[in-house]
């Protein structure tokens, strides 16, 4: 066993657990932070994806030997309150069923859109390559990941600067990006979109039947 | 602003409706009833049958549900019912909401907890959304008036004065109002009525909307907790290391260097459980061999620690004879036994004599794997066995048979078993089967502690309860005018419902019956015959069930009878399915008497909306039509596919037309579809689980692999307009996604590929 001291969602925690030891069951099993998810193992699903110094790894093939000092955002801190663009875009086009591979895909989508805030189909289709969505809730993923997109540039908010506040800790931590994130939280209260409320009510879809078949039916 | 969905034009139905939902029984009984709880202001139990069997068919009520309004005005609904991502708990707050005149998202809804007196709480067939919504429409318009009532009576004017909307009671001559809250308590002393008014569908202003989930806001934010992120106070972790060889068993073990391992507590020996079945409920059948496997189990202070410990174990396995299957030879086998007569199960005329003086003779074997869940959350579950009694915490769509093999397992009465249903990440039918319930109270009991058991990919895909591969011989008779005058199915397959519930007989083979009679009563000579693969694979079900298998099959041999009969494949299906009228009986209570028109409305539907008939741009593109009925539904769904030059398949669009009746939330339904058309391109592209000397051969998303996010077509999903009860949804979209693209792939490259999944090679051009 050893003791680490890690840097989660900007908090520095200690730890003592064995080297070799994934960071995903460090997150899981030892600090309880479960919003990430096991899926296969082996870096084969994306279910785990966590951010290591802003870029979206597998945390179940990262030793927890080899993070050091670096900064790790889960889930949990990605916004701590759910008004992450992303997140408010998952509501808005309904896009969890079972959610358990969520967490990942939308770690994933916020190192995408902190470097390319306008991505084409193809940037998500790369971004997402290592991700499984066993319910499919696939298109609908690409639905949100679009709207997050236009909803950060709407809010006139520099993309960088959104990963920086993404970064930044819940309130009370230690360390941050305090001056994006100030700017980050006026937008959002002077906003029109509630963080934290359910994606709005939305008109049926129901097709109206056509006559077909020459009347026979 | 939206509308109701009732103000849409709707589509009359000619002539009576047959409706699959009527011979569930579910007529409106006197299953509500009001509780004695008192404080607790107006409570009442009723049952929602889990897969469309009469509730209380022996006279007795065992309520399973419950709705409560407090003294506050809180409204909760306590249901067992399972969530695994099909939105069930949003759509039965809905419609509980609807009858009550509340708002739907106040309504608190609360998982009960399992214990032996409850009912069944199966979570499968598609059925949540169907069976519950007369229960639960009758419950809370029983709730309605019990208030209304309630007011009447403090106030001394008629009820038929009083009108119920917003959580409270209207008196409009006096211009008085109560909230529910206030009138709970008064309403729990009235009785109950026997046959509440429904509200006219017309006046529905929350059935019929695209409402949000109410898990949604924890999932996106990581709060969400699954049954995977159970932790305990003391609670220590376990992998189980299980016999490579199904039905084998530990002949010896060495646990010396495991225990050797920083963490690791103590290994045991888990022990081979025969059970009724892995349902673990059912009466025991003679001739049912099924057990629970053994193994050898590691516990440990975290999972990493049991996993490196497991591998660090040395252990002898006796295979007891399984080691030897192949799925080589389970294809042969299954080809040897089509050719010879099988098991009748459906007869019409003679089709042998018809097929015989057919003009035309047509003959053509298909085929499907053993395929894997993979719920993307694997199987785990946490237990607690203390001084005689079990508490477990299960991601489970059957909390009932969960309980039962608990109790059975650890020798202990079902009084003395708790099962904690927690939310699952995925279900799709993996959960219906109780192996890690068990498992883990086993566990526990040999740790003396809490313990989680976890179970790797690995561990999820070589150890799963397998759709069964299966193999049908399909012949069709000619006759000199083009018509199809002989039907003969051959199926052939290790049976499921005999593998749970005893010896391989036609008696009890069920689901891989399940919907291969869709062209029977169409035909003027059927014959349905099947036979059965002895294999020790375990078997389960998996979304769509034998449905899938069977029409597979039946799909695609229609397309090529109407490429031999150069019939347009929308017409053919016309003309084949006709005008009214009556099937014989169904023989297995999963499948149904078809209705062929509204078969044929929704092929024709989908074929409207995919533009069929109007040419495709592209080389080597093509479009292709399947249709299909189960679960008191019908969906149709058109491809459109581009083949490489490699043979590589691309599934550039999927049309969905579906006719369930009527929509309860018509985004979650849409949701519903969506995913399961990619459930079921992935297994019609992708799945295929083999065997080489009784292993498993796959392992892990790299070798059992899922469709990604770049694979996934156009999808538009279209429902016809119904005023039928709901009907099942959850299963219908991966139904006709696999025909419809092999017809595709036909009309693409002149290609019949009959065994599923697709493989680029068979498709490539020279």
């Amino acid at each position: 066993m050893t003791a680490y001291k890690l840097n989660v969602n900007g908090t520095i925690l200690s730890v003592d657990v064995a080297p070799e030891t994934p960071l995903l069951w460090v997150l899981r099993d030892t600090l309880e932070l479960t919003g990430t998810k096991f899926g296969c193992g082996q870096a084969f699903c994306g279910a785990c994806t966590v951010h290591i110094d802003g870029v979206a790894e597998r945390s179940c093939s990262t030793r927890v030997s080899t993070v050091g000092e670096s900064k790790i955002l889960t889930i949990e801190g990605l916004s701590g309150d759910g008004s992450h663009p992303l997140q408010r875009a998952w509501l808005e086009a309904q896009v969890s069923q079972c959610g358990y591979c969520q967490a990942g895909m939308i770690m994933s989508c916020a190192a995408l859109l902190a470097t390319n805030r306008a991505p084409s189909d193809d940037d998500i289709d790369e971004a997402l390559a290592g991700h499984i969505c066993r319910c499919g809730t696939y298109p609908r993923i690409r639905k949100a990941i679009h709207a997050a997109a236009k909803m950060t540039a709407e809010m006139g908010r520099d993309a960088g600067a959104g990963t920086s506040a993404a970064i930044t800790p819940r309130a009370g931590a230690a360390s941050g990006a305090p001056t994006d994130d100030a700017r980050f939280t006026a937008n959002v209260a002077t906003g029109t979109a509630s963080p934290t409320a359910g994606a709005p009510r939305r008109a049926p879809t129901i097709d109206t039947l056509v006559q077909l078949d020459g009347g026979a039916l | 602003m939206t509308q109701p969905f009732t103000q849409r034009k709707r589509l009359p139905i000619p002539g009576g409706t047959l409706s699959a939902w009527a011979r569930g029984g579910l007529g409106r009984r006197d299953f509500l009833k009001r509780s004695a709880l008192t404080g607790a202001g107006l409570v009442i139990a009723f049952y929602l049958p889990a897969r469309g069997e009469a509730a209380g068919a022996d006279g007795s009520f065992v309520p399973n549900a419950w709705l409560q309004v407090d003294p506050e005005g809180k409204i909760s609904l306590w249901v067992a019912r399972s969530e695994m991502g099909q939105g069930v708990r949003t759509s039965m707050c809905m419609i509980l909401a609807e009858e009550l005149e509340a708002d739907w998202t106040r309504v608190t809804i609360v998982q009960a907890d399992s214990e032996a007196k409850y009912g069944d709480m199966v979570t499968g067939g598609s059925a949540s959304v169907k069976t519950s919504w007369e229960p639960l429409r009758n419950a809370g318009a029983a709730g309605r008036e019990m208030l209304i009532l309630a007011a009447a009576k403090e106030w001394g004017v008629p009820a038929a004065d009083c009108v119920a909307r917003d959580e409270a009671v209207f008196h409009a001559a006096s211009k008085r109002s109560v909230k529910y809250g206030a009138l709970a308590a008064k309403a729990a002393k009235l009785p109950v009525p026997k046959t509440p008014a429904l509200k006219d569908p017309k006046d529905f202003k929350i059935v019929g909307m695209g409402e949000p989930r109410v898990d949604g806001p924890k999932i996106v934010v990581g709060a969400a907790k699954y049954g995977v992120d159970t932790k305990l106070p003391g609670m220590l972790y376990a992998v189980t290391a299980r016999s490579p060889v199904f039905l084998g068993k530990v002949k010896k073990f060495d646990a010396s260097n495991a225990t050797s391992v920083a963490g690791v507590k103590k290994v045991v020996e888990v022990p081979a459980v025969e059970m009724t079945s892995p349902f673990g409920f059912g009466p025991a059948k003679p001739g049912n061999q099924h057990f629970l496997p053994s193994g050898v189990a590691v516990i440990a202070d975290s999972t990493w620690t049991a996993i490196q410990g497991r591998k660090a174990l040395e252990i002898e396995w006796d295979e007891l004879g399984h080691g030897g299957e192949n799925t080589a030879e389970h294809r042969s086998k299954c080809a040897e036994l089509a050719q010879k007569p099988g098991q009748e199960v459906s007869k019409v005329g003679d089709a042998d004599a018809a097929f015989a003086k057919a003009a035309v003779k047509m003959e053509a074997v298909y085929e499907l794997p053993f395929l894997a869940h993979t719920p993307m959350e694997p199987p785990n579950c946490t237990a607690y066995f203390k001084d005689g009694h079990c508490t477990i915490w299960a991601p489970t769509q059957n909390a009932q048979g969960v309980l039962a093999a608990v109790a059975h397992a650890l020798g202990i009465p079902t009084s003395n078993v708790t099962v904690h249903v927690t939310l699952m990440g995925g279900g799709f039918g993996r959960r219906l089967n109780v192996d890690y319930g068990v498992e883990a109270a086993l566990i526990s009991k040999a740790a003396g502690a809490p313990v989680k058991v976890f179970w790797t990919r690995e561990d999820d895909i070589r150890f799963d309860y397998y759709r069964p591969m299966s193999l049908h011989r399909m012949r069709a008779g000619i006759d000199e005018s083009g018509r199809v005058n002989a039907w003969m199915h051959h199926i052939v397959a290790p049976t499921t419902d005999g593998y749970y519930e005893g010896p391989q007989t036609p008696d009890v083979a069920g689901s891989e019956l399940a919907g291969p009679g869709l062209t029977c009563g169409s035909v003027p000579n059927y014959l349905l015959e099947c036979s059965f693969l002895e294999t020790a694979v375990p078997r389960g079900y998996l979304r769509a069930v034998d449905h899938l298998a069977n029409r597979w099959a039946i799909d695609c041999f229609l397309d090529e009878i109407a490429v031999a009969t150069k019939k347009d494949p929308v017409t053919l299906r016309g003309e084949l399915f006709g005008e009214w009228h009556e099937m014989p009986p169904p023989k297995n209570p999963d499948d149904e008497v078809v209705d062929v028109r509204r078969l044929r409305r929704v092929i024709h539907f989908a074929a409207e909306k995919a533009g069929w008939g109007t040419p495709l741009a592209g080389e080597r593109r093509g479009r292709g039509i399947a249709g299909s009925q189960a679960f008191s539904s019908y969906v149709s769904q058109v491809a459109e596919v581009t083949v490489a030059k490699n043979g590589a398949i691309t599934v550039d669009r999927i049309v969905l037309a579906i006719d369930c009746g009527r929509v309860v939330n018509p985004d979650i339904a849409a949701s519903q579809l969506e995913g399961g058309i990619i459930m079921g391109l992935t297994s019609a592209l992708r799945g295929e689980i083999t065997l080489v000397d009784g292993r498993v051969q796959q392992s892990n998303f790299n070798n059992y692999k899922m469709l990604r996010i770049s694979e996934v077509p156009k999808i538009e999903i279209h429902f016809v307009p119904s005023e039928e009860a709901p009907s099942g949804l959850g299963e219908l979209g991966v139904l006709s996604v696999a025909p419809a693209v092999g017809n595709a792939v036909f009309m693409a490259t002149g290609k019949r590929v009959r065994s599923l999944p697709f493989r680029a090679g068979e498709l490539a051009t020279s």
